[in-house]
């Protein structure tokens, strides 16, 4: 039993980062129709940034406290640039191209800057500084930490933040006349080329948190972190319907739970003949599930249709 | 539709400057350059098969090298020692099937995996089988490397070594073979066993090219709605080119791992899949001259700029900055950027071949015109 | 319903909503085997949506439709090409970087059986084919006349030939029933005649046909009989001078100028 809820609270920690990458991918994709490969390298530059900035402030003599945050937002504000920048020179030029076209480009976007990152990086892993006491608290036998309890509150906050922006700002309206119909959207007076470079610039936010948060979390940061994260909350997106943005977020804590519980009893399922190093595989065949058995996802609208 | 004069003296001179080429290369750079020939031919085998899917039924594959690495392991398990090693009781001397008969089986089960794959994904939107095989390619590396325990079917990360090299009609591609008083090394003979099977390959890709299923594809390649309307059963056909496709690699794989004897996971990482993408976009999707050009191209590239690059920046800064590998992801990735921005229809646009229809001058010439805009 | 026996295409009660929006609802017709049939409408009538549910593109939220005898409520799109509606469309879908020659010889593909093994042998059934095909196409480039730019990109055509194409496409796959949605849309008036004249055509070789216009007048010069929809619902069907005196359709399209 204790298993079961030290999993189950793992899942969810997890599961709330997959989440907010999710949010990126579902919002562009929401919005242009288009999978954002890089998504994921993102995420990983996102935590390099964090990290670097975070070291050179601490060798300053900045006292953690405010390190912490000032690295979050350059790498935040680091990763919008990015997010801008691949959208306007790799995605917008090619709008009307035939679909092929922004999807290669989006993959070679996301070589340019895993290798980029390796180069500037190296291989190694590093290890992200410890800066918040890891209390580790008991809850009927599972343990929960004071980082994970950090992430899970953060994540929830800049998720019910996305959803009043979305739902009660003029931009969010704008975003989601957007999806709507670009067309009409743009009769209507809306710039839509800047509503999309919005779009991109916060995904792009939420994916330098999440990847602060998985670095936290592990300890550690690597050039190669980015892909096998971005695949998962791609996953996650399309098990909670791609394009909604609800969905994301209900993909994304279920991808957690599924991974940390299917990891936790593999073992067992199987009679010992997979072991916990398959844990990245569940995500894949869930992809593969919902695309056999709901394409549309748990809370997505029948996608076929749009001819 | 005879062929004429001109083109069969053609084809003959090829045929006598590729049968001279490995000898060439090793008098002027070397065995080792020989070496490097026979894994271009593969890449190009590999890139040809991805052209029809990417080119002609305009399927994006991302794992495509996972294909490769099944027919790779097919190979490995069949004809070494390893099966007998791990499950001495049910293989007491392993398997060692021939050669002719482990080839199609490792297309075949290459093949199986393209439609477990492709017939749940492909009814979907074209972006859901670039995410789900980007995932098969690594996914099937985690198996590759974990598979070692607590059954020992791949040997995990050591991978499988002392695979019986391919022999043809009884004759060892092994060892210097002598023929008409000519000494043939090894790595030449599997220089002209790859060049038979790229003929093969390319005729292949030519046939199903003007034939009633390669206008099937085309037709879902240019618009997909157009041509379900137009009777065209999308998703068998997609399936049938994702399924060839896949066949192809691991008939490539079969063939690399008789070549090197050797397989491990480490060889068919993400980067494997996105050169030979790559290889096919250079030279220009679909068109079968260009992809054999892109895959030259960057087959050569990584040697080049091994033996450019390093002296080069040890000349400038005394040291090594940017290690040649990294340096060519980064041309990759750039150069599918920048290739889709610039000129999506390739180096070699496939417009030339209106001319082989003849006649249309305007045409063509409007054509070279597309293509540089 | 009178003269249901001789129905090529019989609609009932089709309804098709997207999301809250009801783009259709309750259309029910007939059309009989021979005619030129229009369907007209103020846009945003749901004529297209009508279109793409009879073609299979879209499945219809109520109702369905039998054609040819068969009955459909979620055809496939290829399943009833296959039965014999072909169609053109709105925004001109032909496949953009193949020749005018290649692009109706794909409208071939349902009538014609080679598969993997016959293209890569070539065996002589395989070049037959093959040729017939050719011949074919070519036949039906001249017929809708186009065919001197048989090698041209279909992309580099004109709009007037990339219309006229569309219907060679649809024609190839040998259709009961051709559909067409605005085929005069953006052509002038010499474009406009010549393609009255090459439906006339058309339907005097057997082939029945259905028409989405705009052009109310290319509808009354042409079709037997037509159906008026507006706001998703069939508000009149007749013979075309019936249809225009109809005072439903005046106010519709009064109505649809004035807001």
């Amino acid at each position: 039993m204790e298993i079961f809820l030290q999993q189950i609270i793992n899942g969810l920690v997890q599961g709330s980062v997959y989440a907010l990458v999710a949010l990126g991918y579902t919002m562009v994709y929401g919005i242009l129709g288009l999978i954002n490969f890089a998504h994921g390298e993102v995420v990983m530059i996102g935590a390099m940034l964090a990290l670097s900035s975070l070291t050179a402030l601490l060798g300053w003599g900045v006292t953690p406290l405010l390190a912490l945050p000032l690295s979050i937002s350059l790498a935040m504000l680091g990763c919008m640039v990015l997010g801008y920048s691949i959208e306007r020179i790799a995605y917008r030029p090619l709008r009307h191209a035939p679909r092929l076209a922004p999807l290669i480009t989006a993959i070679g976007v996301s070589i340019v800057l895993q290798n980029l990152a390796m180069m500037i990086w190296g291989r190694s892993y590093h290890s992200f500084p410890q800066l918040i006491a890891n209390n580790p608290h008991n809850i009927g036998g599972a343990i929960i930490n004071n980082i994970q309890i950090i992430i899970f509150v953060l994540a929830l906050a800049f998720m019910a933040g996305l959803m009043v922006v979305v739902n009660r700002t003029r931009l969010g309206r704008a975003m989601r006349a957007v999806a709507e119909n670009q067309h009409a959207a743009q009769l209507m007076g809306v710039d839509i080329n800047r509503v999309i470079s919005i779009t991109f610039m916060i995904g792009s936010a939420l994916a330098a948190i999440a990847g602060v948060m998985v670095s936290a979390n592990y300890g550690l940061a690597h050039y190669y972190m980015g892909f096998i994260l971005g695949l998962k909350a791609f996953t996650a997106a399309v098990l909670g319907g791609i394009g909604n943005l609800r969905g994301a977020m209900l993909g994304g804590l279920l991808l957690g739970l599924i991974e940390s519980l299917g990891a936790g009893y593999i073992g067992d399922l199987t009679g010992g003949f997979f072991g916990s190093n398959y844990q990245d595989v569940f995500a894949f065949f869930v992809l593969i599930a919902v695309l056999v058995l709901r394409p549309s996802g748990l809370l997505g609208e029948r996608l076929a249709e749009r001819a | 539709m005879k062929p004429d004069r001109k083109f069969v003296m053609l084809i003959a001179a090829l045929v006598i400057a590729l049968f001279f080429l490995p000898f060439v290369t090793d008098a002027l750079l070397g065995r080792g350059w020989v070496r490097i020939l026979d894994f271009a031919m593969l890449y190009i085998m590999l890139a040809l098969g991805l052209n029809i899917v990417v080119g002609y039924a305009g399927l994006l594959d991302l794992g495509y090298i996972a294909f490769f690495a099944v027919g790779a392991y097919c190979y490995a398990l069949t004809d070494s020692p390893h099966l007998a090693q791990a499950f001495p009781m049910l293989f007491p001397v392993g398997v060692h099937l021939p050669f002719w008969i482990v080839l199609p089986m490792a297309a075949l089960v290459a093949g199986g995996f393209g439609v477990l794959l492709g017939a749940p994904t492909l009814r979907l939107r074209g972006d859901y089988l670039a995410i789900v095989t980007l995932g098969f390619g690594e996914i099937i590396r985690i198996f590759l490397n974990n598979l070692n325990a607590p059954v020992n079917l791949t040997n995990g990360p050591q991978g499988i070594s002392f695979i019986d090299p391919i022999s043809v009609l009884c004759v060892s591609l092994n060892k210097t073979q002598t023929f008409f008083g000519i000494a043939f090394p090894s790595v030449h003979l599997y220089f002209y066993l790859f060049l038979a099977f790229t003929a093969l390959v390319i005729f292949v890709s030519q046939r199903l090219e003007k034939s009633r299923i390669g206008r099937a594809w085309m037709a879902i390649r240019e618009d997909e709605v157009a041509a379900s309307a137009m009777g065209i059963n999308t998703r068998n056909l997609k399936l049938l080119a994702f399924a060839m496709g896949a066949m192809f690699g691991g008939a490539s794989g079969a063939l690399f791992a008789g070549f090197q004897g050797f397989v491990s996971p480490e060889s068919f990482s993400l980067m494997e899949s996105i050169m030979v993408l790559c290889m096919v976009v250079l030279g220009g999707m679909g068109n079968i001259a260009g992809v054999i050009l892109g895959g030259v191209l960057l087959a050569l590239l990584p040697e080049v700029l091994r033996n450019i690059v390093v002296p080069l920046q040890q000349a400038l800064f005394g040291r090594t900055l940017v290690d040649p590998e990294s340096l060519r992801m980064l041309l990759f990735g750039s150069a599918l950027i920048v290739m889709m921005l610039y000129r999506p229809a390739g180096l070699l646009p496939s417009r030339l071949r209106r001319r082989e229809f003849g006649g249309d001058d305007a045409a063509a010439e409007e054509s070279v015109y597309d293509a540089t805009h | 319903m009178p003269h249901t026996e001789d129905a090529l295409l019989l609609a009932s009660h089709i309804g098709k909503q997207f999301g809250g929006l009801s783009a259709l609802d309750d259309v029910s017709l007939h059309i009989r085997r021979g005619e030129i049939y229009g369907l007209i409408g103020p846009n945003g009538a749901g004529k297209t949506t009508l279109f793409n549910v009879i073609t299979g593109l879209y499945q219809p939220s109520a109702g369905g439709f039998q054609f040819n005898g068969m009955h459909y409520e979620s055809g496939k799109p290829h399943l009833l090409a296959q039965a014999g509606i072909a169609r053109t469309f709105q925004n001109i879908r032909l496949f953009a970087n193949l020749t005018a020659l290649e692009n109706v010889m794909i409208g071939r593909h349902v009538r014609t059986r080679a598969g993997v093994f016959g293209a890569l042998l070539r065996d002589r059934g395989t070049r037959k084919e093959e040729h017939a095909i050719t011949v074919r196409a070519r036949e039906l480039l001249r017929y809708v006349g186009i065919e001197k730019p048989a090698q041209t990109l279909a992309k580099h055509l004109s709009y007037g030939e990339q219309r006229r194409l569309e219907i060679a496409r649809a024609l190839a796959t040998e259709p009961l029933l051709l559909a067409l949605d605005e085929p005069a849309a953006g052509m002038n008036a010499s474009e406009t005649e010549n393609l009255k004249t090459l439906l006339k055509t058309i339907r005097t070789s057997g082939v029945t046909v259905l028409l989405i216009e705009h052009d109310v007048k290319l509808i009354m010069g042409l079709c037997d009989r037509v159906a008026v929809l507006d706001y998703g619902k069939k508000i009149a069907e007749g013979a075309p001078e019936e249809v225009r005196k109809d005072p439903a359709v005046i106010a519709a399209y009064l109505g649809g100028g004035g807001d």
